[in-house]
């Protein structure tokens, strides 16, 4: 569970995120969306603890990050995986070595367990057989696998993604979505992902978070988003013809 | 739960690696120049004598002097900002601008650590390129001299081994220590701080190389003035 208190975040005169108050729970995926530049990547950097904020407080588990003593922040960076918007592959080391990164860092297994662990969580993704592949010589939809075996490699309590399916085909980036929603599910994580893609919003938004030019507009979830008769999310969520016909015949069944 | 991570695993396979692009990778090339900038040096020399009264030593006298004090160290430091430079501040501008850097950060690493130290570690060894610089650079030298017909073996050998001053080897190594500092960290703060995308990583990896090497040549001539004005 991740509770947001009020959070604001300006980079010099730019007041980017004007106090935001939210929470994210356990086994579900919480879904951030909004429009470009509205703020989602610099909350979940927020949220991550790559960017400082002037004002509001991030609490994990009841417990709030800038109280941390170094010790707890580093053990709190081993229970968090991220999923970055490009993937953020190490392009020097192969796919296996990717994956096994984390474990080298933050746990003193051996080689083989180690190796074991690779193995189920590529194979957890359907990457079986891709282990020496470089990341250049994978599609965009594997890098994406990769990332999100890196970020749970090492069964984090917290898991984060920057817009997980964006510049994949449709279909791949169901696959991805269904992927995280049952991971997220089985492994009981605290999973926030960014997204802008309508398919994620009415698929996995156990919660959704709609922000505005840095306000946090709406908030809810998949089943109440198509009954809002707030205007920024309709005009937002419903901006393509095909959605606004899957609401009215949504509306009209439900009535 | 509560361990220190793993770190020098890791970082060991860094510096390897390092090792493996900046010295190791820089070799041949360093090999190919030094050997025919050393004939051509040597050429020039003869070909600029004409006066019986100087003696035939000098060749390999000039030759000498002009490859451990000067191309040697500085201008092989040149090339190397070319090649090692724009390979360090691309390498590190491509994980920036891909966001890998942050995925060091999100894990607690500290990512100038991560990076930098391994290049440090590396360039120590430089001055052990630099001196496959000097002996190549003096053999193409001899070798130019003798199958050119410009001078014989022994006068070559003997303006080499002329007048050798212990001190001159000592600047030209204290010279391509700072040099090494210079190849690891003006490189590295252009890629660790740029922005944008992959048209900006270029362009980086370029005003990298010009600022090394301006900062090369003019720190050759502060510690030329100071160790031997
Ligand atoms: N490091 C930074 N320094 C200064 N301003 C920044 C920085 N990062 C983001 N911003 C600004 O913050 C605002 C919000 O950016 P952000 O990246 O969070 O948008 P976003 O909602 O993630 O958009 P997208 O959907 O395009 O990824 C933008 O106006 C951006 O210019
Ligand atoms: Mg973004």
């Amino acid at each position: 569970m991740i509770e947001v208190n009020n959070l604001h975040k300006s980079f010099g005169e730019a007041h980017i995120l004007k106090g935001i108050t939210t929470s994210f729970e356990k086994g579900k995926t919480n879904l951030i969306i909004g429009q470009s530049g509205s703020g989602k990547t610099v909350f979940l950097k927020c949220l991550l603890g790559l960017f400082e904020y002037e004002e509001g407080s991030i609490a994990y588990d009841g417990k709030i990050f800038n109280e941390f003593s170094p010790d707890e922040k580093r053990d709190l960076r081993a229970d968090i995986g991220m999923v970055f918007q490009g993937s953020a592959l190490f392009d020097s080391m192969t796919i296996a070595e990717n994956v096994m990164f984390p474990l080298r860092m933050f746990t003193k297994q051996s080689k083989s367990e180690m190796e074991d662990r690779v193995n189920f969580v590529l194979k957890r993704v359907n990457l079986d057989g891709a282990h020496k592949k470089m990341p250049s010589e994978a599609s965009g939809g594997m890098q994406k696998r990769v990332a999100i075996a890196r970020a749970i490699v090492n069964n984090p309590k917290y898991l984060f993604c920057d817009e997980p399916n964006s510049g994949l085909d449709p279909k791949t980036a169901i696959v991805i979505d269904n992927l995280i929603q049952e991971i997220t599910d089985e492994y009981q994580m605290t999973t926030v992902i960014n997204s802008h893609d309508m398919n994620s919003v009415m698929e996995i938004g156990e919660k959704i978070v709609f922000l505005k030019d840095g306000y946090k507009e709406w908030e809810g979830s998949k089943d109440t988003i198509f009954k809002t008769e707030n205007e920024a999310v309709t005009n937002f969520v419903y901006s393509s013809e095909l959605f606004k016909k899957v609401r009215k015949m949504y509306l009209e069944e439900n009535q | 739960m509560f361990r220190k991570p793993t770190k020098w695993s890791v970082m060991k396979t860094l510096i390897l690696k390092d090792i493996d692009d900046l010295i190791i990778g820089s070799l041949g090339i360093v090999a190919f120049i030094s050997f025919f900038v050393g004939g051509v040096v040597a050429i020039q020399t003869s070909l600029n004598i004409s006066n019986p009264l100087i003696p035939k030593y000098l060749v390999g006298f000039a030759t000498r002097q002009s490859i451990i004090l000067e191309f040697a160290p500085t201008f092989i430091s040149i090339i190397m900002a070319g090649k090692v430079g724009s390979f360090i501040t691309s390498s590190i501008g491509t994980m920036r601008v891909t966001e890998q850097i942050d995925a060091l950060e999100v894990m607690g690493i500290n990512a100038i650590n991560y990076l930098v130290f391994p290049k440090f570690i590396a360039l120590t060894l430089y001055p052990f390129v630099i001196s496959i610089s000097m002996s190549l650079g003096i053999l193409g030298g001899l070798a130019a001299c003798v199958y050119g017909g410009y001078g014989t073996f022994e006068d070559y050998i003997e303006g080499v081994q002329n007048d050798f001053i212990p001190f001159h080897m000592a600047y030209a190594f204290i010279k391509t220590m700072v040099f090494a500092f210079i190849l690891a960290t003006i490189p590295s703060f252009y890629g660790y701080f740029m922005k944008g995308g992959a048209l900006e990583v270029g362009k980086a990896s370029t005003t990298s190389f010009v600022w090394t090497s301006v900062v090369v040549i003019l720190v050759n001539y502060l510690i030329t003035s100071l160790l031997l004005g």
